[in-house]
Parts: C-alpha cells; sequence; structure tokens
C-alpha cells in the first residue's frame, strides 16, 4: 500500500487552516442579522477577516488547533497498523510546520509532548471496514478545548429542568446547556446531539454527527423539526457571537438517536465552536481529492 | 476606535466603561493555567517554594504587569528550534478557568487590563473594582487576524517547564482589537447576558412541547 503521509499533512493543513465554505457561507449570511456598530456584528466581521486570512496564509484559523479527530473508512485488506503510523507522523510533521499547535499533555504529569502525539489515544483514530472496491476515505475534525468544555451530559429525567424522558425532555436540557455555555464555546456554535447510549458512546456519537455537512437534517420528520426549533429558540437567548448578546447564538443543530439501558436515558451535547474545522480526503488509486 | 498604549494609568482604566471597542498598543505578556497557578501557589499563597529561575524570572515579569496587560493565550508560535519567534495563530483562551486566581493576580502585580474570551465571574469582577483594572475581550478564534497585530516576540519564560501553549511569551502589539466587558466600575456585560437569557431560557422550559 502507498504511503500517504504526505497526503495525510495536506489534509491536516486544509482542515487548520481553511474553514469550510458552509460554514463561512452561514457565518457571511448571519453578518446582516446584527446590529451595525454593534460588538456582535463587529465580532462576525473579525471572524470572517481572520478565515480569510488564515486560508491565504496557510496559518491555523484558530491556535487552539484542538483534539484531531480521524475517521477512517478503509477498504478490506487495508493495513490500518500503519495507516495509524502514517498519520502520527503527519501530524508530528504538521506541528512542525505550525498548522498544528504543540496539543497534547500528559495529565498526569503535566508535560506537553510537544508534537502532538500522547499515548494511544492521541490523536482520536476510529477505523471503519468498507468494501475492497470502495476508495479510502479519512476525515479530520479539529475541535477546540474552549467549545469541548462547554459540553454537557445530562441524565433523564432532569427533575430541576423539569425535563422526562422523551423529545420535550431532550429539548429542554439543549437549551440549558446553550444558556450555560454562554459565549465560552465560542458562538456561534453548532451543536451535535446525541439521545442514548452510555455515557461514553454517547458523547462519541454527538461528535459523529458533527461530520455532515451544515443544515443536514435527521431522516426522521420529527426530529428533523426538533433540530430546527432547537437552532431558532437558542437564538432567542440572546447571548450572541463570544456572548456579546446578538441574534446569532447557534448555527445549526444536529441530532442523532442511538439504543440505550432501559435503566438509562442520556443526552449528550458536544458544541461546536464557530471554528468548525472538518475536511475530508478520498484516495482513489494514485488520485486524491480534498473537498 | 479609542486607542491605548500600554502601560495605562489608573485613570483611564476608570474611564473605560462595558461595550466600548478599544485597540491596545504596546507590550504585554502572555499567561493561562499553568501561570496562573504558579504565580498563585508560589508568590500570593506561598504554599510552594521557588524553584530553579522562579525568582529571576518573577522579577523580570513584574516589570512587564506593572500597569500592564496580561493575555490569556496560548499562541502557536514558528521558529520554536531557531529561536527566531513569530506568533503565527494567537487568539484568546477561555479565561473562566482563572477565576480562582485572577483577582489576587492582578492585585499582586497591578495589573491593568486582562485580556481572553468568554468572561470571567464574581470575584475577578471585585478584583477589577479594587486594582482597578477592566476585562478586554478579544475575538475567541481569530487568531491568524490577532498574530498580524503582533509586531515582535521580545521574549519568552517557562518555555522549557511549561511548553509553547502555556508558557508566558512577552509580545508588542499594536492595535489589538478588544472590547471592554468587564470594567472597574463593577460592570459585567456576562452577568447581564447570563440574567437576561435565563429569563429567556425560564420561559422557553415553560412553553408546551
Amino acid at each position: 500500500m502507498r504511503d500517504l503521509t504526505n497526503e495525510i499533512l495536506e489534509l491536516i493543513r486544509r482542515t487548520s487552516s481553511s474553514l469550510p465554505k458552509d460554514v463561512e457561507d452561514r457565518l457571511r449570511a448571519s453578518i446582516e442579522m446584527e446590529e451595525p456598530g454593534s460588538a456582535a456584528r463587529g465580532a462576525l466581521e473579525t471572524i470572517l477577516k481572520n478565515v480569510e486570512l488564515a486560508r491565504a496564509n496557510s496559518t491555523p484559523i484558530c491556535q487552539d488547533t484542538g483534539t484531531p479527530i480521524f475517521y477512517v473508512h478503509y477498504p478490506e485488506g487495508t493495513s490500518t497498523r500503519k495507516l495509524r503510523e502514517q498519520i502520527r507522523a503527519a501530524l508530528a510533521e504538521a506541528t512542525k510546520r505550525s498548522y498544528m499547535r504543540p496539543n497534547a499533555v500528559d495529565a498526569i504529569y503535566d508535560k506537553n509532548s510537544g508534537n502532538n502525539l500522547g499515548g494511544d489515544d492521541f490523536p482520536y483514530i476510529h477505523f471503519e471496514e468498507v468494501d475492497a472496491n470502495q476508495p479510502l476515505i479519512v476525515e479530520l475534525m479539529l475541535k477546540g478545548g474552549g467549545c469541548e468544555n462547554v459540553g454537557a451530559q445530562y441524565s433523564l429525567p432532569d427533575n430541576k429542568l423539569g425535563a422526562g424522558r422523551d423529545l420535550a425532555g431532550v429539548r429542554k436540557v439543549v437549551l440549558d446547556a446553550v444558556q450555560k455555555a454562554q459565549g465560552k464555546g465560542c458562538a456561534p456554535g453548532i451543536l451535535g446531539v446525541s439521545i442514548g447510549g452510555d455515557r461514553g458512546s454517547s458523547y462519541i456519537k454527538s461528535k459523529e454527527v458533527l461530520f455532515s455537512n451544515m443544515g443536514t437534517r435527521n431522516e426522521d420528520p420529527k426530529i428533523a423539526e426538533l433540530e430546527e426549533r432547537l437552532t431558532k429558540e437558542a437564538n432567542e437567548m440572546g447571548i450572541g457571537p463570544m456572548g456579546f448578546g446578538g441574534q446569532t447564538t447557534v448555527l445549526d443543530t444536529k441530532i442523532t438517536g442511538m439504543h440505550r439501558l432501559p435503566a438509562s436515558y442520556f443526552v449528550s451535547v458536544s458544541y461546536m465552536c464557530w471554528a468548525y474545522r472538518r475536511r475530508k480526503m478520498t484516495v482513489k488509486g494514485e488520485e486524491v481529492e480534498y473537498d | 476606535m479609542r486607542e491605548i498604549t500600554i502601560p495605562i494609568s489608573d485613570e483611564t482604566i476608570r474611564s473605560l466603561h462595558v461595550g466600548e471597542p478599544v485597540e491596545l498598543s504596546g507590550v504585554m505578556i502572555t499567561g493561562r493555567d499553568a501561570v496562573h497557578k504558579w504565580m498563585s501557589d508560589t508568590y500570593i499563597k506561598k504554599i510552594r517554594q521557588p524553584q530553579a529561575d522562579d525568582l529571576q524570572v518573577y522579577e523580570e515579569i513584574r516589570k512587564y504587569l506593572d500597569r500592564g496587560v496580561l493575555y490569556h493565550c496560548g499562541p502557536v508560535v514558528s521558529g520554536i528550534d531557531t529561536k527566531q519567534y513569530k506568533f503565527v495563530a494567537a487568539g484568546p483562551t477561555t479565561s473562566i478557568r482563572e477565576e480562582p486566581y485572577q483577582a489576587d493576580v492582578m492585585k499582586h502585580f497591578n495589573i491593568k487590563g486582562v485580556i481572553g474570551k468568554g468572561g470571567m465571574g464574581a470575584k475577578t469582577l471585585q478584583g477589577c473594582v479594587d486594582t482597578p483594572g477592566v476585562y478586554f475581550h478579544a475575538i475567541g478564534g481569530a487568531a491568524s487576524f490577532l498574530a498580524q497585530t503582533v509586531q515582535n516576540v521580545l521574549g519568552v519564560y517557562k518555555l522549557e517547564e511549561f511548553g509553547v501553549p502555556e508558557a508566558m511569551w512577552v509580545i508588542e502589539v499594536k492595535n489589538f482589537p478588544v472590547v471592554v466587558t468587564m470594567d472597574a466600575n463593577g460592570q459585567s456585560k456576562h452577568a447581564l447576558l447570563d440574567q437576561s437569557s435565563g429569563k429567556v431560557l425560564d420561559d422557553l422550559l415553560s412553553r408546551p412541547y
């Protein structure tokens, strides 16, 4: 199998420095929602200037280049061990080239590894096998710590919020998470919501759903309706870009469901900052496509 | 837009009000989680003995912090190997993690401005009144843009010990844009918004599904 280290390095460069078009378009559209001369509008204008500058100079959109989350869809017969080595080599090189900040800190000894590699779990890599005739796809998401810190998990029923084990309860806890986050997750944000699972799988799923494009709705119309409603209601709270006050607090909401134990009903909310960095590379023979 | 030069006088600080956009120029110093804990443990609470170069670093950063500005930032810096440092990406980090330390650190070092994002709590707001000082909110995530305001990297402390994001970088900035969100008169944009959005939330929760 061919060595893809350089191609993965390019994927990292693009992900860190070039915001996906669908996110940029949504940010641009939201400028018009904010009062001329307001701090909220100023924040969005600065954000867009920054997006253009980062892309032009191949510099990180945000200095917190986040947790690198790789999802690899590999054709049957590919060596995942070699792919893992190539991803790790590419990440170390990307750090050297300042596409990435050294971001892996040993939690017990407080030591930064200096190259974004730490133990078996940093970066996070998920492998999924596909048929042998399918292309190899590597997806990468960079999720910063500020927004990760305002993520929340609720165990329903939640008596304080009056949230029961149904979609009405889900709605309540998600709105609560947005209110608690204020501007701290770098609003305007995108919400990844997972209903069900155990504590671990539920959080993972709430991030997986963030790999889909902006505006992608759940296939179930009643979940799709809740997604739209949550975005609208979250914006009613007036938290605004950066928590400066304003109309734009949440750009989109994505919800997914899982199976759960009879005893458990978890709702996990992953808050994604406006610097919603996600990119994909597809390897078709000698060709590598990025989008 | 109002332009302010660092170091900043008490008179200027008291004249700043919540919601006001400002551009900062001059020398500031970065410091985040590891720095605040180190300052607090070693020099304020004194529960840790100064070690290695601690005393020397303390004497040097004091000069920058007196009437100065502390920036909650963990930058991406190029030229680490050659020591030809250049700020590549340098937006603010979430400030609330420093809430246990910030007011004491401001008072101890006579810091006039703290730059970060997300705002801080009641203890820091009281620190702003007492010092006096203000909290400046920078645009979170606007890292490439803000790095361009950094004209020079004048030096770095604790790079080896704390790592690139957590080290204290001494930088000279020009027209660094911020918004005052907590002022020396005891006003906080964050407290107000927490309150108003909380009221809307209560209303939303009471609506039928």
